[in-house]
């Protein structure tokens, strides 16, 4: 199977991915949407290393990993403290800091 | 002996300081701690002068450094003193002159309440005076010479709830700051050339300094003596300095501070000897102020403004003296310290007559006062015949003197010199005759106050008369005294130097022409005043009248030329200032204000927008990397 139709599903992903960050409001499902680019680049990572033919890109896969979940933990728990506090979940009610 | 000389200066200080500093308790008696204060700086003097009398000639200068003022490793500036024969001269002229006027102060300004003030401004005064004339550098000479400056300007403006007195003070004090101004500046020059602003150094130095720059201190001492001598072009100031009370016109305004100019150019010799272009300046600055004073001193109703006209036409003929160089210093001083006598007699004689006549000083409303004040009459009189120079009077020989070195001046510039001194002398005649004449006879124009009081003329009180005839002994002695054997010549020979010049004409003729001139112009104003009936109100006059009247248009002159322009210049600064100025940062402030509040509207606070705008820009890096590559 040609390596570069995962490219192509990569590409499709982090489009998905970025298209729902940019468009919808909630903030669980932008947070999903952000989980989504950072599976696509995995999925790039992971494919570039079978091209080349050597390691570099899966290991740079796992960091991504360790990284996104450090980042859930602590997106989702100011997610719940802000849902607490103001009782919505749209970022568009999380517009005040401007002048 | 010589520990007395910062004494005889803080004698007066401590006066100064006690009533100001000392409060109402000192109101009943602070005016005699004054006068005391002011004679025993007078026995002081008359001590040092003593002892200078009994050491010879070489040897009568004698410093006395006090401290170091200002240390620093170029620049030593010591409060120290000299006494010398120039020197002590003027201290007993100052402290001797001073005590009486503290006495007659006494009587004078008995019913005034601030009486303690004005006293502790006159010892002031004393103290300032007595620092300038003993100072033996010319930094220490400035401090005195601001101090009388101040003292000047606190008396004219004693009676500072009248208008006019305190804008006479000011306008005394703004006029001398440009005086002041050269003498900062020659200060500043000599001690670029000569690394000092000591005397000694200076004058030992002067012989090797370019001449150029000679006249240049010497130009800037000038003008410091323009400025403080009422001389043209800075006139102005003297005839509204008469404002202040009597005695400080007396003390102050004639006898002694007008003269420090005098005696700036004198001690100066020196430098003024080597700059023939500098002491051309002075004579010609002399000449004019003497025909000046005196045109102004003729058309004056104002008793006190006529007299100020004379000062500043006497003090014309010993800064002319004084121009002459060697020729005519020791004379400058000479005129100077009759002046000093009769002046401040005159003065004196002017107050009491105001005093009596309910403080009138149009000389249109006396007349006839020769019976009712006989001993004001006989002093102011004395004082009288010897300005005009009578015979045998102390002016006739002061005056004589300084028209004599005119002439011996030499070639046209003696000639013309010698002849307007001789014109002056007629105009002084003339004046003085016609204030004479409408004072103290005539029949009686006397106008009842503003209050409607009639004036009922009355001698004035002992502490008043006493001085005035002291003074009319010194105006009728002094100037025998001082040229017998040629006394005072020889006494300040030393400091000043001296030289005969070649007169054309022989002292007898100058004496007779002088003597001729005199009594033309008294002759002239009696035809004028004492035959005619005077009337009480001025008529208009001749053209030069009028012009006499305002000072020769003196004040006029200086509006149009300094104050007009110089308030039009501020309005154009002020008008560049808060229209350019202020529009160009106001305007820049705007502006940036505005471009702010709209570049704010791009921050919406939504996350989307940030989103966006990452994207957006790993877009174009990532495009712009690829498209790098491709090229």
């Amino acid at each position: 199977m040609n390596p570069a139709n995962y490219l192509y599903l990569a590409a499709l992903l982090f489009t998905i991915g970025a298209s729902g960050v940019l468009l919808r409001r909630n903030a669980i499902v932008l947070f999903m949407c952000v989980e989504l680019m950072l599976n696509a680049s995995n999925l790039a990572l992971v494919t570039f290393s079978r091209m080349h033919g050597n390691l570099d890109g899966q290991i740079l896969a796992f960091f991504t990993m360790v990284v996104a979940a450090a980042e859930v933990v602590v997106g989702l728990a100011i997610i719940v403290s802000i849902f607490r506090t103001r009782h919505s979940a749209s970022v568009d009610d999380s517009n005040l800091m401007k002048l | 002996m010589n520990s007395l000389i910062p004494l005889l200066i803080a004698a007066p200080l401590a006066g100064a300081a006690l009533l100001l500093l000392g409060g109402r308790a000192l109101d009943r008696f602070g005016h005699w701690i004054a006068t005391a204060l002011a004679a025993l700086s007078f026995a002081f003097g008359l001590t040092l002068f003593a002892d200078m009398l009994g050491r010879d000639a070489e040897h009568r200068a004698v410093t006395e450094r006090l401290f170091s003022w200002i240390p620093v490793n170029g620049f030593q500036a010591d409060v120290s003193f000299q006494l010398d024969q120039l020197s002590i001269t003027f201290v007993l002229l100052i402290t001797g002159v001073g005590t009486l006027i503290h006495l007659y102060s006494v009587g004078y300004m008995a019913h005034d309440e601030r009486r303690r003030r004005f006293f502790a401004y006159l010892n002031l005064f004393l103290a300032a005076m007595l620092v300038l004339v003993l100072a033996d550098n010319y930094l220490l000479l400035y401090l005195g010479w601001e101090g009388v400056g101040l003292a000047s300007y606190l008396l004219i403006g004693f009676w500072q709830h009248k208008p006019s007195a305190a804008t006479a003070a000011k306008k005394a004090f703004i006029v001398n700051r440009v005086g002041d101004m050269g003498l900062s500046i020659a200060i500043m020059l000599m001690f670029v050339e000569f690394g000092s602003f000591a005397f000694q150094p200076v004058f030992a130095g002067a012989g090797g300094a370019s001449e150029g720059k000679l006249t240049a201190i010497g130009l800037m001492l000038l003008l410091a003596a323009c400025g403080k001598s009422a001389q043209v072009p800075l006139q102005s100031w003297l005839g509204d300095a008469m404002e202040g009370p009597t005695p400080v016109s007396a003390l102050i305004h004639a006898a002694t501070m007008v003269t420090a100019g005098v005696y700036l150019i004198v001690r100066s010799g020196a430098i003024f000897n080597l700059a023939p272009d500098a002491q051309t300046a002075v004579v010609v600055v002399g000449t004019v102020t003497l025909l000046f004073g005196a045109v102004v001193g003729c058309a004056k109703d104002d008793i006190k403004k006529a007299l100020a006209g004379s000062t500043m036409s006497q003090i014309g003929y010993m800064i002319m003296a004084a121009g002459l160089g060697p020729i005519g210093y020791a004379f400058a001083i000479m005129h100077l310290v009759t002046h000093g006598f009769f002046k401040a007699g005159l003065f004196l004689g002017a107050g009491s007559v105001m005093h009596g006549m309910n403080d009138e000083v149009n000389m249109r409303h006396y007349g006839g006062l020769r019976t009712y004040m006989p001993v004001t009459f006989a002093t102011f009189g004395l004082g009288y015949l010897a300005i005009i120079g009578f015979p045998g009077l102390s002016g006739f020989f002061s005056k004589d003197k300084i028209i004599e070195a005119a002439f011996a001046k030499g070639g046209t510039e003696g000639w013309i010199l010698g002849l307007c001194a001789l014109l002056g002398a007629a105009i002084t005649a003339f004046y003085m005759t016609r204030v004479m004449v409408l004072t103290f006879f005539g029949e009686k124009r006397w106008q009842p106050d503003a209050e409607g009081n009639d004036p009922h003329p009355h001698e004035s009180p002992k502490s008043m008369t006493v001085p005035m005839i002291v003074l009319a002994f010194g105006s009728v002695f002094a100037g025998g005294l001082f040229v017998y054997g040629n006394s005072f010549l020889h006494w300040l020979e030393p400091v000043t130097g001296h030289a005969e010049g070649d007169s054309p004409l022989s002292q007898w003729t100058v004496t007779g022409l002088a003597t001729v001139c005199m009594l033309v112009g008294a002759a002239l104003a009696w035809q004028m005043y004492g035959r005619n009936p005077v009337p009480v109100k001025a008529p208009i006059g001749s053209l030069l009248t009028r012009a006499a009247r305002r000072d020769l248009l003196q004040d006029d002159f200086n509006h149009a030329v300094l104050v007009r322009p110089g308030s039009a210049l501020a309005a154009t600064l002020v008008w560049f200032d808060s229209r350019g100025l202020d529009g160009f940062v106001n305007g820049l402030a705007a502006a940036i204000g505005g471009i702010s509040s709209r570049l704010r509207r791009i921050q919406t606070g939504y996350v989307r927008t940030y989103a966006l705008s990452m994207f957006g820009g790993t877009l174009v890096l990532v495009a712009s990397t690829l498209l790098m590559r491709s090229v």
